[in-house]
């Protein structure tokens, strides 16, 4: 149940992994898929920071410290597609030093957007993220914790967040920080519905079906509408969520992704 | 219930619906909760497990004008043994391995999913089920089958807290619906099949922290280890599978434990083996035993005595009584005084030779058989874990039941190693070639029952333990009953039926064929003024109400 690329085991990783990758160089990136992958900075950021931690010890901080591998040049073993990439990473390679890793979602993003930029990145150009300072934030300044809860803290107005870094990219969280309407995922659209006898629910959808929608209202009671019965049924694109675009600086958005980040789940 | 009561339950109603109506599950609300037939709060419907409900919508004048309502589909094709909760309503659903549905109980539609991921090394050993939930607060249990204890919060599925209870590598599981006391969930542990050393634990309920342990085989330091030899106790078995009881003014919760290991091959281990294949009452605040009873002594069947502990008070010859109903795996009925333990009555509800009888403290008497002949009633017993109901109206209980049922008996050597099986047993079937029939599914066709075994629903007076009645099933029964205050009785069965009985007689008023096997409770609950009662069959959940 346990995460393990956060235990003890942080320094022994990714050794062997690209180092069994077969060589096909720059040009072959991104092959096998059927299209170009595109990268984002807060993933690569993210994607960095788990680098420096978790795989400098076997790979080097340049990523070439395995005989036949060499990150910063593209240069694999075996590895074809991000996909290749990612089941390595997860997976290890039997028979090597290259274990397993529980890495989520938005950890193998990061990564893989990591490895495929690593030539180009420049870490001194990008703010890095503090999640105590991001806590802060949250609790503070950001006022989060009037909508979020953190596994079962708070209120459910909005989505509980305790394992949105499991659940989201380090892009997708720093889109949604800057723009949070357009950023919002279709699961998340509040809904507003008029019962025919003139009664308002607002609320956040949870399902929806060609006669029926669920969610859970602004007071937090789980409610099902018939939609034969309403008079008024309507799917928003706006959020009562703001934008921290002009409220807080690169570092703060920084700091508060990382402490995203690294909100888990319970396990 | 008295008559008072019966005649005051609409004006209970009109009070109680709008106060209950998004309150939190208080455990005061708990210690009430057969006041409340419009949910299903706890696993058994309430502390007394009576699975019997107020409800009077349905009667055994309009049962035969029920239709289906909806039908929800678990993603899983597992067995599908759980029993819903009900709360102001929502109604909470498990299915295998360990997700926790939270569903519409007007439409079945689904407001969320919670999924547990549950490790590589779970290993129960009959089936990745799941039987149910407790709640308190906000906040549901679920016990999973790699021996966690997950609390979930109910408006939005998100894991609140997660202990592990027990090394799965070692056997251990959990399948059963937690128990909420007050401010502490109370599970246990399966695993009697790979001889694990059984326990209740209790966790406060806000944090997952461990409140009390009770081992139910004593090590050398506690009492009831004399009865066993050397360390056979280390791999003792005495698991517990099943959510227990609660009376709330002798404070005590009664739990019921499973066979001793190895199961069959009795000679491993000599004594009466404490305490399984027994019920224990214990103070749910500290988790200290105030008495026990065991059923079984020096198990050679599996027996196990994980059944549901019903609490019924009612004369008894002529005074008020607390009692304890339960009917064993092992063929007899028993009545127990839960205050004491004290063994009131027994008597055998299905074909039994094992024993002859029980003596005047319970004990049994026994008539092991000779070698190669079958010994009744069989590994599967004469019922098994399917809960039973008590209705308080018509002073029955009510049980499945396997009839005719034998199995030759056969120990063989086992040897104890960390998370394998450790049984001991090479039996067969009363018939050369034939196989037993299965505790798990049997499939679509039957063939075999009328010279293996058949099935039933007993109605028995807990006077004097005698049939008042028996519904009689061609294939084994392996459902759970619930009566109503209409003197109906639903119940369910492996070949697929659903059926409401008259509680009174056993007369057969309406069925429904739900095209899979029953191995479930049903349930009833009230949802804007329509009531509906529901079971899971094959890998649906089917709720019912009447036509409109």
């Amino acid at each position: 149940m346990k995460i393990r690329w956060l235990s003890s085991r942080k320094l022994l990783l990714c050794v062997i992994v690209f180092g069994v990758l077969l060589f096909r160089g720059p040009a072959a990136r991104g092959q096998g898929q059927d299209r170009a992958p595109e990268y984002f900075q807060s993933d690569i950021q993210y994607g960095a920071q788990i680098f420096s931690t978790q795989c400098t010890a076997c790979h080097g901080t340049s990523g070439d410290q395995i005989p036949g591998v060499n990150f910063r040049a593209g240069q694999f073993k075996r590895v074809v597609s991000d996909n290749d990439l990612r089941a390595t990473i997860a997976n290890g390679v039997p028979g090597t030093a290259m274990q397993p890793f529980a890495f989520g979602a938005s950890e193998l993003t990061g990564i893989v957007s990591y490895l495929r930029n690593m030539s180009s990145f420049d870490a001194r150009g990008s703010a890095v993220g503090s999640a105590a300072r991001g806590q802060a934030l949250f609790v503070g300044a950001g006022n989060c914790t009037s909508c979020h809860a953190v596994n079962g803290k708070g209120p459910r107005v909005a989505p509980d967040l305790g394992d949105i870094g499991s659940l989201r990219t380090a892009e997708l969280l720093h889109r949604t920080l800057l723009d949070p309407a357009g950023s919002m995922l279709p699961a998340n659209r509040p809904v507003r519905a008029v019962t025919k006898d003139g009664k308002v629910v607002n609320g956040r959808r949870l399902n929806e079906d060609t006669y029926t929608v669920q969610l859970i209202d602004d007071q937090e009671h789980l409610v099902s509408l018939t939609k034969a019965d309403l008079r008024e049924f309507a799917v928003l694109k706006t959020t009562p969520m703001p934008s921290f675009k002009e409220k807080f600086s690169a570092q703060e958005l920084a700091d508060l992704e990382a402490y995203l980040l690294s909100l888990k789940g319970v396990k | 219930m008295n008559h008072s009561r019966r005649i005051t339950l609409p004006l209970l109603f009109a009070l109680l619906i709008p106060l209950a109506l998004r309150a939190q599950v208080t455990p005061e609300r708990l210690l009430h909760a057969s006041d409340e037939p419009q949910n299903w709060l706890t696993y058994s419907g309430s502390y007394a497990s009576q699975r019997y409900s107020l409800l009077k919508q349905i009667d055994p004048s309009n049962v035969k004008n029920m239709e289906l309502k909806w039908v929800f589909q678990a993603q899983s094709l597992q067995k599908f043994e759980t029993t819903p909760l009900v709360v102001d309503g929502i109604m909470y659903i498990t299915q295998s391995p360990n997700d926790v549905v939270a569903v519409d109980p007007k439409t079945g539609r689904v407001f969320w999913l919670y999924h547990y991921a549950v490790s590589p090394a779970a290993r129960p050993c009959c089936g990745i089920v799941n039987r149910g939930l407790a709640i308190l607060g906000d906040t549901l249990f679920m016990a999973t089958v790699d021996a966690h204890l997950v609390a979930i919060d109910s408006k939005d599925g998100h894991a609140l807290w997660n202990v592990k209870v027990a090394e799965a590598t070692a056997g251990y599981a959990m399948t059963l619906a937690p128990l909420v006391v007050k401010d502490k969930v109370i599970v246990g542990v399966a695993g009697g099949e790979y001889g694990v050393r059984g326990f209740i634990n209790a966790y406060e309920a806000g944090t997952g922290k461990q409140a009390w342990h009770f081992d139910t085989i004593p090590d050398p330091d506690q009492p009831g280890h004399e009865s066993w030899r050397g360390s056979d106790w280390e791999h003792g078995g005495g698991a517990v599978w099943m959510t227990g009881s609660y009376d709330p003014d002798l404070n005590l919760t009664y739990w019921g434990t499973g066979n001793p290991g190895p199961d069959f091959n009795a000679v491993q281990r000599v004594g009466d083996n404490l305490y399984s294949d027994s019920v224990l009452a214990l103070d749910p605040d500290t988790g200290k035993m105030k008495w026990y009873f065991q059923f079984s002594p020096h198990d050679p069947y599996d027996y196990d005595s994980v059944q549901v502990p019903v609490l019924a008070n009612a004369n008894w010859n002529g005074s008020p009584r607390k009692l304890m109903l339960w009917g064993n795996r092992n063929g007899f009925f028993y009545v127990l005084d839960r205050g004491t333990g004290k063994f009131l009555t027994g008597q055998p509800f299905v074909k039994v030779n094992w024993a002859s009888g029980l003596d005047a403290n319970g004990r049994p008497i026994i008539t092991p058989q000779p070698p190669g002949v079958p010994t009744y009633p069989g590994i599967q017993g004469g019922t098994n874990w399917y809960s039973p109901s008590y209705s308080p109206h018509t002073g029955l209980f009510y049980l499945s039941t396997w009839e005719d049922y034998g199995t030759i008996f056969t120990g063989v050597n086992a040897e104890y190693k960390e998370g394998t099986r450790f049984t001991g047993g090479a039996n067969t079937a009363p018939i050369p070639g034939a196989d037993n029939p299965g505790g798990i599914r049997q499939g679509p066709i039957n063939t075999y029952t009328e010279a293996l075994a058949t099935g039933g629903v007993v109605a028995l007076d807990p006077q004097t333990g005698q049939k008042k009645w028996k519904y009689a099933m061609h294939d084994v029964n392996t459902s759970g009953i619930l009566t109503t205050a209409t003197d109906l009785l639903f119940v369910g069965g492996r070949e697929g039926y659903f059926q409401a009985l008259d509680a009174r007689t056993g007369t057969l008023l309406w069925k429904q064929n739900l095209g899979g096997d029953i191995i479930a409770g049903p349930i009833s609950f009230q949802v804007d003024g329509k009531q509906y009662v529901t079971i899971a069959a094959g890998n649906s959940l089917f709720a019912f109400a009447l036509r409109e």
